[in-house]
Protein backbone atom coordinates (compact mmCIF):
# COMPACT_ATOMS: atom_id res chain seq x y z
CA UNK A 1 0.00 0.00 0.00
CA UNK A 2 1.28 3.36 -0.98
CA UNK A 3 1.54 6.66 1.42
CA UNK A 4 -1.02 8.53 0.68
CA UNK A 5 -0.84 12.70 0.27
CA UNK A 6 -3.06 15.45 0.15
CA UNK A 7 -1.88 17.57 -2.35
CA UNK A 8 -4.50 20.62 -2.50
CA UNK A 9 -7.85 21.87 -1.35
CA UNK A 10 -10.51 23.95 -1.63
CA UNK A 11 -13.94 25.59 -0.29
CA UNK A 12 -16.78 27.74 -1.63
CA UNK A 13 -18.00 30.21 1.15
CA UNK A 14 -20.79 28.24 3.09
CA UNK A 15 -24.20 29.69 3.55
CA UNK A 16 -27.94 30.15 2.20
CA UNK A 17 -26.11 30.36 -1.33
CA UNK A 18 -29.33 31.29 -3.06
CA UNK A 19 -27.97 32.77 -6.56
CA UNK A 20 -25.60 29.72 -6.75
CA UNK A 21 -26.50 26.23 -8.56
CA UNK A 22 -25.45 22.75 -7.39
CA UNK A 23 -22.74 22.18 -10.51
CA UNK A 24 -21.92 25.92 -9.98
CA UNK A 25 -20.68 25.26 -6.13
CA UNK A 26 -18.84 22.00 -7.01
CA UNK A 27 -16.94 23.87 -10.41
CA UNK A 28 -15.78 26.64 -7.78
CA UNK A 29 -14.93 24.34 -4.90
CA UNK A 30 -12.43 21.87 -7.34
CA UNK A 31 -11.06 24.67 -9.35
CA UNK A 32 -9.98 25.93 -5.91
CA UNK A 33 -8.22 23.09 -4.80
CA UNK A 34 -6.90 22.18 -8.63
CA UNK A 35 -5.19 25.60 -8.34
CA UNK A 36 -4.33 24.90 -4.73
CA UNK A 37 -2.39 21.45 -6.16
CA UNK A 38 -1.47 23.13 -9.13
CA UNK A 39 -2.86 20.08 -11.31
CA UNK A 40 -4.31 20.61 -14.88
CA UNK A 41 -7.29 19.10 -15.39
CA UNK A 42 -5.94 16.14 -17.86
CA UNK A 43 -3.79 15.28 -14.79
CA UNK A 44 -6.50 13.77 -13.13
CA UNK A 45 -6.80 10.21 -13.04
CA UNK A 46 -10.49 10.04 -10.94
CA UNK A 47 -13.11 12.23 -9.14
CA UNK A 48 -14.95 11.01 -6.45
CA UNK A 49 -17.79 13.23 -5.02
CA UNK A 50 -19.36 13.02 -1.54
CA UNK A 51 -23.32 13.65 -1.87
CA UNK A 52 -26.51 12.58 0.16
CA UNK A 53 -29.46 13.73 -1.49
CA UNK A 54 -29.27 15.81 -4.75
CA UNK A 55 -32.69 13.63 -5.92
CA UNK A 56 -34.68 15.58 -3.03
CA UNK A 57 -32.89 18.37 -2.92
CA UNK A 58 -32.57 19.36 -6.85
CA UNK A 59 -34.15 16.36 -8.40
CA UNK A 60 -30.98 15.40 -9.81
CA UNK A 61 -29.07 11.77 -10.26
CA UNK A 62 -25.89 10.67 -11.74
CA UNK A 63 -24.13 13.75 -10.54
CA UNK A 64 -20.55 11.75 -10.63
CA UNK A 65 -21.21 12.47 -14.79
CA UNK A 66 -23.07 15.71 -14.19
CA UNK A 67 -19.45 17.01 -12.17
CA UNK A 68 -17.19 15.49 -14.17
CA UNK A 69 -18.81 16.97 -17.09
CA UNK A 70 -19.17 20.59 -15.58
CA UNK A 71 -15.84 20.24 -14.22
CA UNK A 72 -14.89 20.47 -18.14
CA UNK A 73 -13.58 16.61 -17.43
CA UNK A 74 -16.16 14.98 -19.87
CA UNK A 75 -13.75 14.97 -22.72
CA UNK A 76 -10.76 12.92 -20.76
CA UNK A 77 -13.98 10.55 -20.00
CA UNK A 78 -12.15 10.84 -16.10
CA UNK A 79 -14.12 8.15 -13.87
CA UNK A 80 -16.07 10.10 -11.45
CA UNK A 81 -17.89 8.15 -8.78
CA UNK A 82 -20.76 9.46 -6.35
CA UNK A 83 -20.49 8.46 -2.70
CA UNK A 84 -23.29 8.21 -0.31
CA UNK A 85 -23.60 7.68 3.13
CA UNK A 86 -25.82 10.36 4.35
CA UNK A 87 -23.60 13.10 6.26
CA UNK A 88 -20.51 11.41 6.28
CA UNK A 89 -20.78 10.91 2.28
CA UNK A 90 -18.21 13.71 2.19
CA UNK A 91 -15.91 11.40 4.61
CA UNK A 92 -16.17 8.60 2.88
CA UNK A 93 -15.52 10.53 -0.83
CA UNK A 94 -12.13 11.20 0.85
CA UNK A 95 -11.63 7.64 2.00
CA UNK A 96 -12.30 6.06 -1.20
CA UNK A 97 -10.02 8.77 -2.89
CA UNK A 98 -7.65 7.49 -0.34
CA UNK A 99 -7.96 4.21 -1.31
CA UNK A 100 -8.04 4.60 -4.76
CA UNK A 101 -4.18 6.17 -4.53
CA UNK A 102 -2.70 3.69 -1.86
CA UNK A 103 -3.69 0.60 -4.09
CA UNK A 104 -1.80 2.04 -6.71
CA UNK A 105 -4.79 1.95 -9.60
CA UNK A 106 -4.68 5.73 -9.76
CA UNK A 107 -2.50 8.58 -9.33
CA UNK A 108 -3.89 11.99 -8.88
CA UNK A 109 -7.47 11.93 -7.43
CA UNK A 110 -10.01 14.58 -6.65
CA UNK A 111 -12.14 13.70 -3.62
CA UNK A 112 -15.30 16.05 -3.24
CA UNK A 113 -18.51 16.93 -1.61
CA UNK A 114 -21.49 19.27 -2.05
CA UNK A 115 -24.61 19.69 -1.56
CA UNK A 116 -27.39 22.46 -2.97
CA UNK A 117 -29.84 22.53 0.21
CA UNK A 118 -31.92 25.59 -0.15
CA UNK A 119 -33.82 24.90 -3.44
CA UNK A 120 -36.54 22.88 -0.80
CA UNK A 121 -38.21 24.72 1.75
CA UNK A 122 -37.19 23.66 5.73
CA UNK A 123 -40.29 21.00 5.95
CA UNK A 124 -38.36 19.45 2.77
CA UNK A 125 -35.42 19.34 3.64
CA UNK A 126 -36.47 18.12 7.28
CA UNK A 127 -38.13 14.89 5.51
CA UNK A 128 -35.24 14.43 3.14
CA UNK A 129 -32.37 14.36 6.00
CA UNK A 130 -34.89 11.72 8.02
CA UNK A 131 -33.76 9.24 4.93
CA UNK A 132 -30.09 9.55 7.22
CA UNK A 133 -32.55 7.35 9.38
CA UNK A 134 -34.30 5.00 9.24
CA UNK A 135 -37.28 5.64 6.81
CA UNK A 136 -39.78 2.64 7.74
CA UNK A 137 -39.16 2.46 11.50
CA UNK A 138 -38.33 5.79 12.82
CA UNK A 139 -39.28 8.74 10.05
CA UNK A 140 -42.80 7.10 9.44
CA UNK A 141 -43.50 7.09 13.16
CA UNK A 142 -42.54 10.82 13.42
CA UNK A 143 -38.74 11.22 14.24
CA UNK A 144 -37.15 14.28 12.81
CA UNK A 145 -32.84 14.18 13.00
CA UNK A 146 -33.02 17.34 16.11
CA UNK A 147 -35.59 14.74 17.56
CA UNK A 148 -33.14 11.81 17.57
CA UNK A 149 -30.20 13.69 18.56
CA UNK A 150 -32.55 15.23 21.36
CA UNK A 151 -33.12 11.49 22.61
CA UNK A 152 -29.51 11.27 22.88
CA UNK A 153 -29.12 14.64 24.92
CA UNK A 154 -32.10 13.30 27.24
CA UNK A 155 -30.16 9.72 27.82
CA UNK A 156 -27.27 11.41 28.18
CA UNK A 157 -28.05 14.16 30.73
CA UNK A 158 -29.74 11.14 33.08
CA UNK A 159 -26.99 9.45 33.35
CA UNK A 160 -23.84 11.84 32.91
CA UNK A 161 -23.26 15.03 34.57
CA UNK A 162 -23.73 17.30 31.68
CA UNK A 163 -25.46 20.45 32.38
CA UNK A 164 -27.76 22.64 29.70
CA UNK A 165 -24.97 25.16 30.08
CA UNK A 166 -22.30 23.04 29.40
CA UNK A 167 -23.98 21.68 26.34
CA UNK A 168 -24.49 25.71 25.44
CA UNK A 169 -21.30 26.42 25.73
CA UNK A 170 -20.42 24.10 23.12
CA UNK A 171 -22.44 25.94 20.70
CA UNK A 172 -20.57 29.73 21.75
CA UNK A 173 -17.38 28.05 21.21
CA UNK A 174 -17.86 27.01 17.80
CA UNK A 175 -19.52 30.19 16.74
CA UNK A 176 -16.31 31.68 18.63
CA UNK A 177 -13.85 29.77 15.95
CA UNK A 178 -16.90 30.25 13.21
CA UNK A 179 -16.21 34.19 13.54
CA UNK A 180 -12.29 33.69 12.52
CA UNK A 181 -13.14 31.52 9.50
CA UNK A 182 -13.60 33.46 6.48
CA UNK A 183 -16.19 30.83 4.40
CA UNK A 184 -18.02 30.05 7.73
CA UNK A 185 -21.98 30.47 7.30
CA UNK A 186 -22.40 32.35 10.73
CA UNK A 187 -19.17 34.56 11.80
CA UNK A 188 -20.87 36.29 14.33
CA UNK A 189 -20.00 35.28 18.12
CA UNK A 190 -22.80 34.43 20.66
CA UNK A 191 -23.47 34.42 23.82
CA UNK A 192 -24.66 31.59 26.49
CA UNK A 193 -27.86 33.44 26.79
CA UNK A 194 -28.92 33.33 22.97
CA UNK A 195 -28.60 29.75 23.25
CA UNK A 196 -30.67 29.06 26.16
CA UNK A 197 -32.96 31.89 25.05
CA UNK A 198 -33.03 30.20 21.47
CA UNK A 199 -36.85 28.66 20.47
CA UNK A 200 -37.04 24.71 21.66
CA UNK A 201 -36.43 22.63 18.55
CA UNK A 202 -36.59 19.27 20.28
CA UNK A 203 -36.63 19.20 23.93
CA UNK A 204 -33.87 19.39 24.94
CA UNK A 205 -32.20 20.85 21.91
CA UNK A 206 -32.75 24.40 21.17
CA UNK A 207 -32.37 26.16 17.64
CA UNK A 208 -28.40 27.03 18.62
CA UNK A 209 -27.52 23.44 19.78
CA UNK A 210 -28.50 22.91 15.58
CA UNK A 211 -26.64 22.96 12.92
CA UNK A 212 -28.06 25.03 9.92
CA UNK A 213 -29.35 24.12 6.69
CA UNK A 214 -26.18 25.01 4.31
CA UNK A 215 -25.32 25.26 0.75
CA UNK A 216 -21.60 24.42 -0.07
CA UNK A 217 -18.90 22.30 -1.45
CA UNK A 218 -15.59 21.36 -0.57
CA UNK A 219 -12.90 19.28 -2.69
CA UNK A 220 -9.05 18.41 -2.22
CA UNK A 221 -6.75 16.67 -4.31
CA UNK A 222 -4.67 13.51 -3.24
CA UNK A 223 -1.83 12.15 -4.98
CA UNK A 224 0.98 9.50 -3.54
CA UNK A 225 3.27 10.66 -1.33
CA UNK A 226 6.51 10.17 -3.37
CA UNK A 227 4.86 12.11 -6.38
CA UNK A 228 3.59 14.79 -3.58
CA UNK A 229 6.62 17.48 -4.06
CA UNK A 230 5.92 18.06 -7.61
CA UNK A 231 2.92 19.54 -6.90
CA UNK A 232 3.43 21.42 -3.25
CA UNK A 233 6.05 22.57 -0.88
CA UNK A 234 3.90 21.83 1.79
CA UNK A 235 2.39 17.66 1.47
CA UNK A 236 0.17 16.76 3.95
CA UNK A 237 0.62 12.68 4.44
CA UNK A 238 -2.49 10.73 4.84
CA UNK A 239 -1.56 9.30 8.31
CA UNK A 240 -4.98 7.06 8.81
CA UNK A 241 -7.96 6.36 7.33
CA UNK A 242 -10.76 4.64 8.98
CA UNK A 243 -14.38 3.70 8.68
CA UNK A 244 -17.27 1.90 10.40
CA UNK A 245 -20.88 0.97 10.87
CA UNK A 246 -23.73 0.72 12.84
CA UNK A 247 -27.01 -0.47 12.95
CA UNK A 248 -29.38 2.02 11.01
CA UNK A 249 -31.90 3.08 14.08
CA UNK A 250 -30.68 4.97 17.05
CA UNK A 251 -33.34 2.62 19.11
CA UNK A 252 -31.23 -0.49 18.16
CA UNK A 253 -27.88 0.62 19.47
CA UNK A 254 -26.16 -0.84 22.18
CA UNK A 255 -25.91 2.08 24.34
CA UNK A 256 -28.08 5.17 23.06
CA UNK A 257 -25.44 7.77 23.91
CA UNK A 258 -22.57 6.37 22.83
CA UNK A 259 -21.59 5.91 19.16
CA UNK A 260 -20.05 2.22 18.73
CA UNK A 261 -19.18 2.92 15.36
CA UNK A 262 -16.91 6.35 16.47
CA UNK A 263 -14.89 4.14 18.91
CA UNK A 264 -14.35 1.42 16.33
CA UNK A 265 -13.38 3.86 13.69
CA UNK A 266 -11.01 6.16 16.12
CA UNK A 267 -9.30 2.61 17.41
CA UNK A 268 -8.82 1.83 13.76
CA UNK A 269 -6.87 5.40 12.97
CA UNK A 270 -5.61 5.28 15.94
CA UNK A 271 -3.78 2.13 15.50
CA UNK A 272 -3.04 2.39 11.62
CA UNK A 273 -1.28 5.72 12.35
CA UNK A 274 0.62 4.02 15.67
CA UNK A 275 -0.69 7.18 17.30
CA UNK A 276 -2.84 7.91 20.37
CA UNK A 277 -5.23 10.85 21.56
CA UNK A 278 -2.83 12.43 23.18
CA UNK A 279 -0.70 13.15 20.00
CA UNK A 280 -3.48 14.74 18.28
CA UNK A 281 -3.17 18.78 17.81
CA UNK A 282 -7.37 19.72 17.04
CA UNK A 283 -9.79 18.01 15.74
CA UNK A 284 -12.82 18.54 13.74
CA UNK A 285 -15.77 16.45 14.81
CA UNK A 286 -19.12 15.96 13.34
CA UNK A 287 -21.07 18.24 15.57
CA UNK A 288 -24.32 18.24 13.67
CA UNK A 289 -25.86 18.67 17.08
CA UNK A 290 -24.35 20.45 20.14
CA UNK A 291 -24.49 17.36 21.97
CA UNK A 292 -22.61 14.86 19.13
CA UNK A 293 -19.76 17.32 19.87
CA UNK A 294 -20.06 15.94 23.40
CA UNK A 295 -20.05 12.22 22.50
CA UNK A 296 -17.59 12.53 19.76
CA UNK A 297 -14.52 14.28 21.91
CA UNK A 298 -15.22 11.12 24.41
CA UNK A 299 -15.79 8.45 21.98
CA UNK A 300 -13.07 8.89 19.92
CA UNK A 301 -11.07 8.45 23.31
CA UNK A 302 -10.14 12.08 24.24
CA UNK A 303 -11.55 11.74 27.47
CA UNK A 304 -14.12 9.16 29.59
CA UNK A 305 -17.52 9.44 29.21
CA UNK A 306 -19.20 11.74 31.21
CA UNK A 307 -16.25 13.98 31.65
CA UNK A 308 -16.22 16.48 27.54
CA UNK A 309 -19.12 18.72 29.12
CA UNK A 310 -16.44 19.44 31.97
CA UNK A 311 -13.64 19.79 29.65
CA UNK A 312 -15.84 21.79 27.39
CA UNK A 313 -16.63 24.61 30.54
CA UNK A 314 -12.72 24.29 31.24
CA UNK A 315 -12.17 25.77 28.13
CA UNK A 316 -10.07 22.60 27.15
CA UNK A 317 -11.56 22.71 23.29
CA UNK A 318 -11.55 26.22 22.78
CA UNK A 319 -8.72 27.62 20.40
CA UNK A 320 -6.08 27.87 23.02
CA UNK A 321 -7.31 25.20 24.97
CA UNK A 322 -5.27 21.82 25.19
CA UNK A 323 -7.39 20.12 22.62
CA UNK A 324 -9.18 22.79 20.10
CA UNK A 325 -12.19 21.12 18.83
CA UNK A 326 -13.85 22.53 15.50
CA UNK A 327 -11.65 25.46 14.54
CA UNK A 328 -13.47 26.14 12.10
CA UNK A 329 -16.75 26.85 13.59
CA UNK A 330 -17.62 22.84 12.81
CA UNK A 331 -20.62 22.44 11.68
CA UNK A 332 -22.72 24.15 13.98
CA UNK A 333 -21.30 28.24 13.27
CA UNK A 334 -19.21 26.77 9.82
CA UNK A 335 -22.52 25.36 8.26
CA UNK A 336 -23.23 21.84 7.03
CA UNK A 337 -23.89 21.25 3.42
CA UNK A 338 -24.24 17.64 4.38
CA UNK A 339 -22.18 15.71 1.50
CA UNK A 340 -19.37 18.82 1.64
CA UNK A 341 -18.97 18.55 5.62
CA UNK A 342 -16.50 15.84 5.39
CA UNK A 343 -14.21 17.41 3.00
CA UNK A 344 -14.66 20.63 4.23
CA UNK A 345 -13.46 19.06 7.56
CA UNK A 346 -9.95 17.80 5.59
CA UNK A 347 -9.98 21.10 3.81
CA UNK A 348 -9.55 22.67 7.91
CA UNK A 349 -7.24 20.58 8.99
CA UNK A 350 -4.97 20.50 5.95
CA UNK A 351 -4.91 24.68 6.65
CA UNK A 352 -3.66 23.93 10.23
CA UNK A 353 -1.42 21.59 9.40
CA UNK A 354 0.06 24.36 6.85
CA UNK A 355 -0.11 27.53 9.12
CA UNK A 356 -2.78 29.07 6.29
CA UNK A 357 -5.83 29.24 8.98
CA UNK A 358 -5.33 33.10 9.96
CA UNK A 359 -7.14 34.06 13.35
CA UNK A 360 -7.61 30.62 14.68
CA UNK A 361 -4.32 28.68 13.65
CA UNK A 362 -3.17 26.84 15.93
CA UNK A 363 0.50 27.24 17.01
CA UNK A 364 2.85 24.47 15.74
CA UNK A 365 0.01 22.41 14.50
CA UNK A 366 1.52 18.93 13.26
CA UNK A 367 -1.37 16.15 13.40
CA UNK A 368 -5.17 16.80 13.19
CA UNK A 369 -8.21 14.58 12.72
CA UNK A 370 -11.54 14.01 11.43
CA UNK A 371 -14.32 12.61 12.21
CA UNK A 372 -17.81 12.67 10.14
CA UNK A 373 -20.84 10.64 11.17
CA UNK A 374 -23.90 9.17 8.75
CA UNK A 375 -27.29 9.54 10.14
CA UNK A 376 -27.45 9.20 14.01
CA UNK A 377 -23.90 7.23 14.22
CA UNK A 378 -24.73 4.19 11.96
CA UNK A 379 -21.62 5.24 9.84
CA UNK A 380 -18.59 6.79 11.37
CA UNK A 381 -15.60 7.83 9.01
CA UNK A 382 -12.30 9.21 10.92
CA UNK A 383 -8.73 10.19 9.32
CA UNK A 384 -5.24 11.50 10.72
CA UNK A 385 -3.56 14.14 8.87
CA UNK A 386 -0.03 15.38 9.64
CA UNK A 387 2.88 16.99 8.09
CA UNK B 1 -44.78 6.52 0.89
CA UNK B 2 -46.62 4.24 -2.06
CA UNK B 3 -49.63 1.80 -1.23
CA UNK B 4 -48.14 -1.11 -1.76
CA UNK B 5 -44.90 -0.21 0.82
CA UNK B 6 -47.34 0.70 3.70
CA UNK B 7 -49.61 -2.42 2.89
CA UNK B 8 -46.90 -5.22 3.27
CA UNK B 9 -45.80 -3.67 6.78
CA UNK B 10 -49.57 -3.70 7.72
CA UNK B 11 -48.92 -6.87 9.96
CA UNK B 12 -46.12 -4.86 11.63
CA UNK B 13 -48.01 -1.09 12.01
CA UNK B 14 -51.29 -2.73 13.04
CA UNK B 15 -50.65 -5.22 15.36
CA UNK B 16 -46.47 -5.54 16.43
CA UNK B 17 -45.46 -8.66 14.68
CA UNK B 18 -42.24 -8.96 15.16
CA UNK B 19 -39.90 -12.40 14.79
CA UNK B 20 -38.34 -14.57 17.08
CA UNK B 21 -34.63 -16.58 16.71
CA UNK B 22 -35.67 -20.06 18.33
CA UNK B 23 -32.31 -21.06 18.13
CA UNK B 24 -31.04 -18.38 20.59
CA UNK B 25 -34.32 -17.04 21.63
CA UNK B 26 -33.83 -13.45 20.79
CA UNK B 27 -36.82 -11.20 19.86
CA UNK B 28 -36.90 -9.21 16.57
CA UNK B 29 -39.08 -5.79 16.39
CA UNK B 30 -38.92 -4.62 13.36
CA UNK B 31 -38.59 -8.33 12.23
CA UNK B 32 -35.50 -9.42 10.90
CA UNK B 33 -35.52 -12.62 8.77
CA UNK B 34 -31.83 -12.75 9.24
CA UNK B 35 -30.54 -13.23 12.96
CA UNK B 36 -27.62 -11.34 13.37
CA UNK B 37 -25.89 -13.81 16.47
CA UNK B 38 -26.78 -17.17 15.09
CA UNK B 39 -26.62 -16.12 11.10
CA UNK B 40 -27.57 -18.62 8.95
CA UNK B 41 -27.69 -21.44 12.19
CA UNK B 42 -30.67 -19.10 13.27
CA UNK B 43 -34.43 -19.70 12.81
CA UNK B 44 -36.78 -17.26 12.30
CA UNK B 45 -40.46 -17.25 13.30
CA UNK B 46 -43.36 -14.89 14.01
CA UNK B 47 -44.06 -13.62 16.96
CA UNK B 48 -46.80 -11.53 17.76
CA UNK B 49 -45.73 -8.42 20.56
CA UNK B 50 -47.84 -8.08 23.63
CA UNK B 51 -46.61 -3.94 23.14
CA UNK B 52 -45.99 -3.09 26.86
CA UNK B 53 -42.97 -1.18 27.69
CA UNK B 54 -41.18 1.77 29.02
CA UNK B 55 -40.03 4.77 27.85
CA UNK B 56 -35.94 4.47 27.36
CA UNK B 57 -35.49 8.16 26.48
CA UNK B 58 -37.96 11.07 24.57
CA UNK B 59 -37.97 14.05 23.31
CA UNK B 60 -41.04 16.72 22.36
CA UNK B 61 -40.59 17.48 18.88
CA UNK B 62 -41.55 21.15 17.83
CA UNK B 63 -40.27 21.82 14.12
CA UNK B 64 -41.52 18.64 12.03
CA UNK B 65 -41.41 17.31 8.71
CA UNK B 66 -44.66 18.55 6.33
CA UNK B 67 -46.28 15.34 7.05
CA UNK B 68 -45.96 15.85 10.84
CA UNK B 69 -46.39 19.44 11.26
CA UNK B 70 -49.59 19.82 12.40
CA UNK B 71 -49.19 17.63 15.39
CA UNK B 72 -46.17 19.54 17.00
CA UNK B 73 -45.28 19.85 19.88
CA UNK B 74 -46.01 15.93 19.92
CA UNK B 75 -43.89 13.65 22.16
CA UNK B 76 -41.45 11.35 20.58
CA UNK B 77 -39.59 7.67 22.25
CA UNK B 78 -37.60 5.06 22.54
CA UNK B 79 -39.61 2.14 23.88
CA UNK B 80 -38.20 -0.77 25.69
CA UNK B 81 -40.56 -3.78 25.07
CA UNK B 82 -40.94 -6.31 27.46
CA UNK B 83 -39.76 -8.60 25.50
CA UNK B 84 -36.54 -6.96 24.66
CA UNK B 85 -36.37 -4.95 21.45
CA UNK B 86 -37.09 -0.88 21.57
CA UNK B 87 -38.65 0.60 18.85
CA UNK B 88 -39.47 4.33 18.09
CA UNK B 89 -43.14 5.90 18.74
CA UNK B 90 -44.99 8.65 19.64
CA UNK B 91 -46.37 8.52 22.87
CA UNK B 92 -49.74 10.27 23.35
CA UNK B 93 -49.75 12.47 26.63
CA UNK B 94 -49.20 15.51 27.03
CA UNK B 95 -45.13 16.95 27.23
CA UNK B 96 -45.13 17.59 30.47
CA UNK B 97 -46.15 13.96 31.45
CA UNK B 98 -43.76 12.05 29.92
CA UNK B 99 -41.06 10.65 31.63
CA UNK B 100 -37.81 8.36 31.60
CA UNK B 101 -38.69 4.43 32.59
CA UNK B 102 -42.62 5.33 32.21
CA UNK B 103 -44.99 1.94 31.37
CA UNK B 104 -46.50 2.28 28.12
CA UNK B 105 -49.45 0.29 25.95
CA UNK B 106 -49.95 0.08 22.29
CA UNK B 107 -52.95 2.16 20.84
CA UNK B 108 -53.75 2.45 17.69
CA UNK B 109 -54.09 5.76 15.88
CA UNK B 110 -53.86 7.39 12.21
CA UNK B 111 -50.19 7.91 12.00
CA UNK B 112 -50.19 10.43 8.57
CA UNK B 113 -51.73 10.72 5.40
CA UNK B 114 -50.66 10.59 1.34
CA UNK B 115 -52.09 14.30 1.03
CA UNK B 116 -56.08 15.22 1.37
CA UNK B 117 -57.37 12.55 -1.31
CA UNK B 118 -54.38 9.54 -0.99
CA UNK B 119 -53.59 6.75 1.38
CA UNK B 120 -54.53 7.13 5.31
CA UNK B 121 -51.54 5.37 7.18
CA UNK B 122 -52.31 4.05 10.39
CA UNK B 123 -49.89 2.45 12.76
CA UNK B 124 -49.19 1.75 16.45
CA UNK B 125 -48.85 4.63 19.02
CA UNK B 126 -48.12 4.39 22.78
CA UNK B 127 -50.08 5.59 25.94
CA UNK B 128 -48.95 6.32 29.52
CA UNK B 129 -50.06 2.51 31.15
CA UNK B 130 -50.01 3.74 34.80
Amino acid sequence: MRDVAVIGAGCTTFGEKWDTSFRNLFVEAGALALEDAGVAGEQIDALYVGNMSAGRFIEQEHVGALIADYAGLASHHVPATRVEAACASGGLSFRQAVIAVASGLEDIVVAAGVEKMTDVGTGASVDALAGAADREWEGFAGATFPGLYAMIARDYMHRYPLTREQLGLVAVKNHYNGARNPIAQFQQEINLETVLKSSLVADPLRLFDCSPITDGAAAVVVAPLDRAREFTDTPIRVLASAQASDTITLHDRRDISTLDATIAAGQRAFRMAGLSPSDIDMVEVHDCFTIAEICAIEDLGFCRKGEAGRLTEEGVTALNGDLPVNTSGGLKACGHPVGATGIKQVYEITQQLRGEAGRRQITGAQIGMTHNVGGTGATVAVHILGV
Amino acid sequence: MSVARFWRKIPQRYNLIGTRCTTCGRYFFPPRSFCPECRRAGKIVDHKFAGNGKIVTFTVIRTASEQFEQLTPYVFAIIELDEGPRISAQIVCSPDEARIGMRVKPVFRRIGADGVSGVIYYGTKYAPAE
